[in-house]
Order: structure tokens, then sequence, then C-alpha cells
């Protein structure tokens, strides 16, 4: 397994990450959750100008055998939505914290980064659940 | 020869012999099979009873019983219509693929490199009905048009995008029983269903979608394109019910702007069988692919390049996604929509155009006749059926002139009655209908029908050369056997699937389903036409009574999944009629089959999930707690019994109690009955209503992916709710409303489960059961000392099937679930069920049908693969490109002059002694499922794919 997460990024218990500028997020999936999905072979995602809320689903990726939820990090609307996945879903297992983000939200409650994991509590705490 | 020295089929049916039976319970350690029997089924749960039914007939008896009750129907002339016609099925379809056990006995599809035959078939029947439709993307078949309608509305109902919409504009002139179905869907669902007349209806609800029909049930061809600007106007999508041979004339269904288009295939070569089966298909635009119902077979390659066939985008399906899913079907009608595909590629585009040119022309002729007597019929375009108008007196005398001459005409009412020609309609039935209204239609021949411009069907179909190839018989043979010829069936070793097992689809249970006076009849003939199949109806009622201890039952339900949505509807119906509609809470355990959560959620139930034990058993107090928290709502518990980790569990009664306590309600998913049979009644533990898979416990073939048949049994109370039908009087005097188009589902398959109750009798029912049991215990057994048996009873015994854990291998040799399974094909073997209940485990379920010799066997591949998992474990071979990691191997690969593998190739082809003298060959290698889903094609690839996979096969 890996151990792939990148330091300028935060992170969920349900493996999104968010890399946060100014009242901007970028969100993704980890690569631990790239990893369990396996080849990403779809991906559906809110439209721009729709609002997500911390810890509720905003969409989902499937591989061939399964469908997971996404959860959305942070509260806010959708600014920007990563649309070549596409046509190249791909992108997430090959690059998921580049090519591969998913949407871009604006923060509304950008308090809400203090209950994100810093890389180095999500690093001990995919080994204790993997454990 | 005296009987004695006949074998009695209960012998022939169950394969271990005697003598073995009783070396096969020394190996287990148990005295007898009723002894097995107990250390299984919990003792509170034992029936010690007899099943009441009929002792045993032997073969010839059963045959000479069903021929006698076989002369009791009356094969009319139907020209009845309403989405049944008869049809002539081309001999060769007949007796290569409907009465063809290589055709018949396939399991779904899954293992696609084994299964290459009907996954083309059913490429080619997507490509027919996207070319017939003008539409992108076409399923690989549902069950019938009016569930298929049904679907549609429930899709159309999804991808839509307006806030509140909730109503569903149905054309009157649908066919009734279509629109009966669609409004006992729509009801849990809180769908409004608006039935009028499209030329005058003003979109003025909130409407998501409309559903019409083409050529409408009255006959008439409708131009709808007007309708359709008006319903897009107003942001609702519209469904098109059409007639396949019709649409070879008419302006397709895409071209006039519809968005769905769906039907029966039934009049491509598939006998009418008094309701089924048949194959209902359904095709969209491409924008809606990830929300259509039903099986989409798809193009991908192999491991090696080449084309290859798979089933395509599973993610949206019940199995997968659970209480999300676009729909709760799984299995369908594979086995007909094969014959309807067969039907186009022999009779090709003009041939089928000639078809329906020719009841076009008797139509019109006919409708010249009737007009130059001054009879009332309309004069607008129509293509084979005709609505004659009259006063009540004469209209009852036509039906009184048509009986004389055994023709059946459609009753639309006192004052009005329907014709409809078919394919078979000779010069002489024409002269004949026509006398029945004192015509001529000697005098002079018609002009063609006036079909408008705008309707006549001017873009080309079936243009794909795979329709254009085998129209001389040999071909067609040959196209057909070769097809075959890639399939693993029950013909070449037995398919273990644990949870959808496959016993004995014995011939002579399969021979009654093509007789005419059986497979012949329209489904809405009079009843008194049909007293033989009335006297099947009564005696497998009665049989399934015997079996579950309940005292109602319904015949209707077309598959599992209409079985699990009809028992909803049953327990809903009842608790509305008592007053407590608004119990709407559904408890399921985690372990349940997906079709569970996704009938529950058609049902109109909130699924709330129970969780279960690391022995896969329900959770007793986390049921208690639910049961309790939501008893003001509790609706119903679904359990699967014995359970899908395949033991009997301790508790299910005071599960039920527990329910029952809290004003619930217990519907029993009968997945499993086949190990319950004769050894414990659902009814006598607690449950109130259940599913039967006729197709699993009762020998109705799998047919590469259905006919299924679900039927369902409940107690006394529930009974006044089942099932009925609008065009023939039966089902539950306050019934929920009609699941099937047809009032008896696939009626003519039923013979085939009547005719094994008949010939097993009740003691052979049991023993059956008991060596389901011994065999699954057996295998276990042989296989403990090599893979982890996972799940037992309290006794230590599993029930009919059991899990084999393969979860280690991945650490201790990178391999996979899917390896093996992939590798058990070069051992001639389908895989049984993988990764469910359980991730990384396969289930295996042997049936009674199995010998020990083919016991044996199977054991011995998967210990002769858990050694060549050990060389990969040891270091012998390497993690990657093993013998594992490589299957299944095509001749081609292994023939190739250059080899660079790891182990010679005789260790790929041959691995046991005798699996050269039974060899199967895969005819592709390993498919790529992710390229499949990333790239997905849903229509027959460019001829020249063909011809490298010719060249190379």
């Amino acid at each position: 397994m890996s151990d792939n997460y990148p330091s300028d990024l935060l992170y969920t218990e349900d493996h999104e990450w968010a890399r946060i500028e100014g009242n901007m997020a970028t969100v993704g999936i980890t690569q631990f959750a790239v990893e369990q999905l396996g080849d990403v072979t779809q991906v559906d995602l809110p439209r721009e100008g729709e609002s997500v809320k911390q810890g509720e689903v905003f969409g989902s990726v499937e591989s061939v055998k399964a469908v997971s939820d996404l959860f959305a990090p942070l509260t806010g609307k959708v600014v920007k939505v990563n649309t070549p996945l596409g046509d190249s879903p791909e992108y997430v297992n090959e690059d998921p914290y580049d090519q591969g983000w998913l949407i871009q939200i604006e923060l509304t409650v950008p308090a809400e980064t203090a209950k994100l994991m810093q890389p180095a509590a999500y690093a001990s705490f995919i080994r204790e659940s993997a454990d | 020869m005296n009987s004695a020295s006949i074998a009695r089929f209960v012998d022939r049916h169950i394969g271990p012999r005697s003598t073995e039976v009783d070396s096969m319970l020394r190996a287990l350690g148990s005295p007898s099979l009723e002894a097995l029997a107990n250390e299984a089924v919990p003792a509170a749960i034992r029936f010690d009873g007899l099943m009441d039914l009929p002792g045993a007939r032997s073969e010839a008896e059963a045959l000479a019983l069903l021929e006698a009750l076989a002369a009791k129907n009356q094969v009319f002339r139907s020209y009845i219509g309403a989405g049944y016609y008869d049809c002539f099925t081309p001999p060769v379809i007949q007796r290569n693929i409907l009465e063809n056990p290589g055709w018949y006995t396939q399991y779904t599809p899954y293992q696609a490199e084994i299964s290459q035959g009907r996954l083309e078939a059913l490429v080619n029947f997507q490509q027919m009905v996207m070319d017939l439709t003008g539409l992108d993307v076409a399923g690989a078949s549902l069950l019938d048009e009016g569930t298929a309608a049904g679907e549609a509305m429930q899709m159309l109902a999804d991808v839509c995008e307006v806030e509140g919409a909730d109503t569903f504009f149905v054309a009157a002139s649908c066919h009734p029983q279509t629109i009966a179905v669609v409004q006992t869907r729509a009801k849990p669902r809180g769908f409004k269903i608006v039935v009028g007349d499209p030329q005058t209806y003003d979109f003025s609800d909130k409407v998501f979608g409309a559903l019409l029909q083409y050529p409408n049930t009255d006959g008439q061809v409708v131009d709808y394109r007007a309708f359709i600007e008006r319903a897009h106007a107003a942001r609702a999508h519209v469904a098109m019910a059409c007639d396949l041979l019709a649409l070879t004339l008419l302006t397709p269904p895409g071209e006039l702007g519809a968005d769905v288009a769906l039907g029966s295939a039934q009049r491509f070569g598939v006998p009418m069988g008094y309701g089924g089966p048949h194959a209902a298909f359904f095709a969209t635009r491409a924008e809606h692919t990830r929300k259509m119902p039903g099986r989409l077979i798809g193009v991908s390659k192999d491991a090696q390049g080449k084309r290859a066939f798979r089933m395509s985008l599973q993610t949206r399906e019940q199995h997968i996604r659970r209480e999300k899913a676009t729909s709760n079907i799984c299995t369908a009608q594979v086995l007909l929509a094969v014959m309807a595909s067969m039907y186009a590629v022999y009779h090709g585009p003009e041939g089928l155009r000639g078809i329906a040119l020719r009841v076009a022309q008797l139509t019109a002729t006919l409708r010249a006749a009737l007009l130059r007597k001054g009879i009332a019929v309309a004069t607008g375009p129509v293509f084979d059926t005709l609505r004659v108008d009259g006063t009540a007196a004469d209209i009852a005398r036509f039906h009184e002139e048509a009986r004389k001459r055994r023709i059946n005409l459609r009753v639309h009412s006192a004052t009005s009655l329907g014709v409809a020609l078919d394919e078979t309609t000779t010069n002489q039935d024409l002269a004949d209908v026509a006398a029945i209204f004192g015509c001529d239609v000697t005098e002079a021949a018609a002009p063609l029908p006036g079909l408008p411009d705008a309707l006549q069907r001017k873009s080309a179909f079936l243009t794909h050369p795979v329709f254009s190839s085998h129209h001389s018989e040999t071909e067609m043979l040959r196209y057909i056997r070769q097809l075959e010829s890639r399939d693993l069936s029950l013909t070449h070793s037995m398919i273990a699937l644990g949870s959808c097992t496959m016993k004995l689809n014995a011939t002579a249970e399969m021979m009654p389903i093509t007789w005419p006076a059986w497979c012949k009849l329209h489904p809405f003939v009079p009843l008194e036409q049909s007293l033989g199949y009335q006297e099947i109806f009564k005696q497998l009622e009665a049989a399934l009574c015997a079996v579950t201890g309940f005292s109602g039952v319904s015949l209707q339900p077309n598959a599992g999944s209409q079985g699990e949505l009809a028992g909803l509807l049953v327990i809903r119906e009842y608790h509305e009629r008592r007053g407590e509609g608004h119990r709407n809470i559904c408890l399921i355990p985690t372990s349940a089959h997906g079709t569970n959560p996704a009938s529950a959620v058609m049902a109109g139930y909130h699924v709330a999930l129970v969780k279960c034990d690391d022995q896969g058993n329900v959770d007793l107090a986390d049921l208690a707690e639910k049961a309790e928290k939501h008893a003001a709502n509790l609706a119903a518990l679904m359990i699967t019994y014995p359970s899908t980790h395949g033991v009997f569990e301790e508790e299910i009664r005071s599960i039920c109690t527990t329910i029952h306590k809290h004003g619930g309600q217990v519907y029993m998913d009968g997945a499993n009955l086949n190990a319950l049979v004769g050894l414990a009644r659902p009814a006598d533990f607690g449950a109130d209503v259940c599913h039967i898979n006729l197709h699993k416990t009762f020998c109705i073939p799998h047919g590469g992916g259905g006919p299924g048949m679900g039927p369902i049994a409940c107690a006394a109370h529930l009974a006044p709710y089942l099932p009925g039908h609008p065009l023939v009087k039966m089902g539950g005097e306050q019934s929920l409303g009609t699941i099937s188009a047809a009032p008896w589902g696939s009626a003519d398959i039923l013979l085939i489960s009547w005719a094994y109750i008949a010939m097993m009798g009740p003691d052979g029912l049991r023993r059956a059961t008991q060596v389901a049991i011994l065999n699954a215990n057996y295998m276990a057994h042989r296989l403990n000392p090599h893979f982890p048996v996972v799940y037992r009873g309290a006794k230590g015994r599993v029930a009919h099937e059991c899990i084999v854990d393969l979860r280690g291998f991945k650490k201790t040799a990178g391999v996979e679930v899917e390896d093996v399974a992939k590798r058990l094909m070069d051992y001639g073997f389908h895989a049984p069920t993988m990764s469910f209940p359980i991730a990384g485990t396969l289930m295996i379920e042997p049936t009674e049908s199995e010998s020990l010799a083919e016991l044996d066997r199977f054991c011995d591949a998967l210990i002769s693969i858990r050694h060549e998992i050990a060389d990969i474990e040891s270091g012998k071979q390497p993690r990657e490109g093993n013998v594992l990691k490589s299957a299944p191997h095509t001749a081609e690969v292994l023939l190739a002059d250059e080899w660079t593998k790891p182990y010679p190739r005789s260790q790929a082809a041959y691995p046991l002694a005798w699996v050269k003298v039974r060899k199967f060959w895969p005819s592709v290698g390993r498919i790529d499922n992710v390229f499949g889903d990333r790239n997905f094609v849903c229509a027959c690839p460019p001829i020249e794919s063909y011809e490298q996979s010719q060249e190379s096969a």
C-alpha cells in the first residue's frame, strides 16, 4: 500500500482530501481510496452552482463491481467540476491529487477545516484501520 | 417389462446412487440422510409430516397425464392481439435452441469467457431493437411488455429534472394489461397516473413522463410527433410501447422523438404459451444509459486484445446498488431474446419486411371487405389490427359466428370487438374471418394500406452482416451450433452457483412446453378453452401450498424479483385495508440479496438495515431494537431462509415472533426454498408470505439468464390481496392490482414444475432436499482441509450450500477469487458464486442432481488449484504471469508458436488427467472489464472483428 498523502492537503475519514486556497477548496479522493476502489469507470459529480454540505453525499465513483458514495469534506457551493473525468475516469486512478480532482467548492463555513485531519493524522488513521 | 424394472424418476433426478449416498454419509460420520438433515435443520422448525401430494408418477405416466390435460385445452385460431400474436417458430430455432439443453441450461453470463455464444446472440438482439426502434441503446431483455412499461415509468421519474413532477400520463389506447401494471407500480411510489387521450392532453398536470402505444391497442397507427413535442416542451419524456414487426414498416419511435421504446418480442418466433415466457425489449437514448433497467451486454477485449462480449455497467443493478438501484430486475428472458434475435438473423431485413407487408395486406383486404359490407371499422392507418363497432346484438352474433369456426376475436366491450392478424394467417384463415362478418375477401385485391408518408419507414435496419448471412437452414444451423459451442452449460459439467443453482432440467419436464395444445394458446382466450391449464394451475397451487404450508398462491409473478414486489404489495394492501397504511418501514438484514432492498423501495418502503453477526446470522439484539424503534411504522421484515450464508438459523421462529409483536409481517425470500422442501415449512415457523423460484427449486431451466417464474404463497389473511388481472377474472377478491402482463405469468413453463413435482412425489421431493444437503456437506468436508469453510450451523453442518474462503491467498500469493474462478474454466467448470454474500469467497451449491463422480471432479479441480496457489506461495511460480493469473487459456494461446510462460502448456490445458477427455475450450481469454465499462458499446461490432476472432479461434 502506498503512503502517498501530500503535506499540503487536509483529509477526512471517508478518504476525501481538500486543498484549501483562500475560501476555495479543491476536493478529491485519496490514494488509499483509489487502491480500495480499483479501476474507476465512472464518476458522478454535482453541477456547478449546487450546494454541498460537510459529511453529506455529493456524488459517487464507480468501479466495475462497486459504487461508492463521495462525502463532502466541507460545506459550500460547487464552483467548478472536473468535467474531463466524464470521458477519462482513469485520471482518478492515475493522478488522484492533481488531474483526478473532483470538484472545487467556495467555502461558506471555512471554520469547518478544523475538523479535517492533517496528513500525519490521516496516515496513522489509515494504519490503524488496516490493522 | 414390469414396473419394478423401470427406474424411478427420483433415481434419475438425484445424482448419487444409494450405495454412494452411504459412503458419503460414512465420510461425514452421519448414520443416515435423516440424521444428517436433522443435524442441519433446527429441531424447532422441523416438519415431520408428509407433504400432502400425490405419489410419484413415472416419466411415462406424467407425460400421459399431461397429454390428457392438454386435450382439455382447445386451440382456436386466436386473432385477439393486445400484445400477443401467433407466429411461426422456425423449426431450426425450435429444435436447436428452445428444445436444446445446450441453450436452455446455461447460467446468467457473469463468467463471460465461457458465455460468448449467447452474449453474441444478445448483442444481436440489442442491435435488432436499436435498429427497429431508432434509438441508441437497447438492453438484453426485460420480463414482459407490462413490466417494461412500469420500468420505463420508473426510469423517466428518475431522469426528470422538474421539481415536484409526480404524474405519468398513459394513453388510454395502451393495452389494458399494460395500464394495469403501470397503475399497480405507480401507487406505492406515489406517482399519479392520468389515463387519457394523447390527441387532446394538455399537460396541465406536473408530468414527468408519458406512455403511448404504437400501433395502439385498437390498431390505429397515430403520428405522435405533436404529442412528443408538447411533452418535451413540458420537460417530460415519452415512452412508446411498440410492435417490432410493425416497426419494419413504420417510422421508428426514435425518429418520432420518443425517449424510450419498449414492447414484446414475442411475435419474433416465440410461441404465445398462454402468456409466456417471452422477451420484452427496452431501448432509450444514450444519455439515459446509466439509468436503464435490466442487463446490458457490451463489447470489450480479452487479454490478447481480441474482441469479447460481457455484461456491462452492472453497477446500475440491484446486486450492487441495492436500495439505490434503478430497478429490482435481475435475470430476465435470455432464452427468448436469443430466439427472437435468431428469428431476425434467419429472416433478415427483407424477410421481416415481407412478413409485415403480407400481414398489412391481409388486414387491408379484410378492412376493405368489412367496409363494403357497411360494417363500422375505422378508416385511418393501421397495421394488423382492426376494431369493429356495432350494436350489442351484432357484436354478440359476430362472436358466436367466430366460435362456430373455432376462432377467437378480441372483446373490447359489448358493442366493440377487435381482429388482429399475424404471420400465420393464411388466405383460408382470412376468408374464414371475413365469413364471420358475412363478407367475402375474394372479390378484388385491396390496395396496399394507406400509411401516410410521414409514418412510412425510410431508414434502413438490420444492416449488420449477421442479419444477411444465415438465411439458408444449413447456415442457420451452423451459426446456432457455433455460438452454442462457446457456452458452458449443464451439458458439460456442474454449475454450482450458490443461491442461484441449477439442478437437472429433465427432458420429460421440458417436452410438453412445445406441444401445440400448451404453447399455442393466447393468454386472453375464454377460460373454457384453457381447462387443461386451469387444472395444472390448481394442482400446482395445491402443491406449492403443501410445500410451504401456506393457503394462498399467485402464479402471476414471472420472475423472483416480481415475486418479491408482489409479496410486499400484498403486505402493503393488508396494512392499508386494516387502516394501517402508514406502516412503511421494511427491515432487511445486511446479508440479504440485493433484490430485497430494491424491491422494498419499489413497494414504497423505507429500508432499515439489521446487522448480522460473524456467522452471517441476524443479530437478534439489533433486530429487537430496530423492530421496537420502528414499531409504529413497521411494515415488514424480508428474510432469506436458510440464510444467504447457507445456514439454517436456529432463531428463525423468534425472529418472526418479534416482527409480529410489533405489527409487522414477515416476507420470506424463497431463494433457498430448495433446502426446505419436505423438511420445514415457512408457514409453520412464522413467515406470512414467500416467493418461490420455480426456476431453481422446481426445475425450470435457467435459460442462460431467464426465463424464471416467481409465484408467491401466503397465509390465509393475505390471500384476498393476491394479484388480479383486468382481462381475465382471477386472483384475490381485494387484489393489489396486476404484477405481470399475463394472468398466470409465463404459464407454459409452469408445466415443467408440475411435471417435476408429479414425478418426484412427496418422498422424492424430500429425498432431493436431503441429498442436496448431503452433497453440500460432502463438498464442504472434502474442501475444508484445503480451504476454510466459513459458515456452519449449530451442529457444524452447512445447509444446501457452502462458502469457501479464499481471502487469505491475496496476501500469500497475490491470488484473488476471480483468478480461481477463471482458472476453473481451464478445468471445464463454471465458477461458483463469487464474492456473495462475502467478498473474496466462493459459494458452492451442488444440488441433489450431481453425481458423486462429478462432485469429486469439482473438488479435485479446486484442490489442484490450491496446489497451484501453493507453488506461488513457495516461490516456485511467480506472483504475476502464473497459471492462475493467465487463466483462462484459449486454444489459440496454447497453440501459438511461441511460449514464454513459466509453466508448461500441458499444465495450462490439461491440469488433471480427466480434463483431457472432457475438455471445454474457452473461446476468449480473460476479459478486460474496466475497458468495457469505460468504453461502453452495446451494438454489434464491425464485421472485421468477427473475422479476426474467427481466424484466431
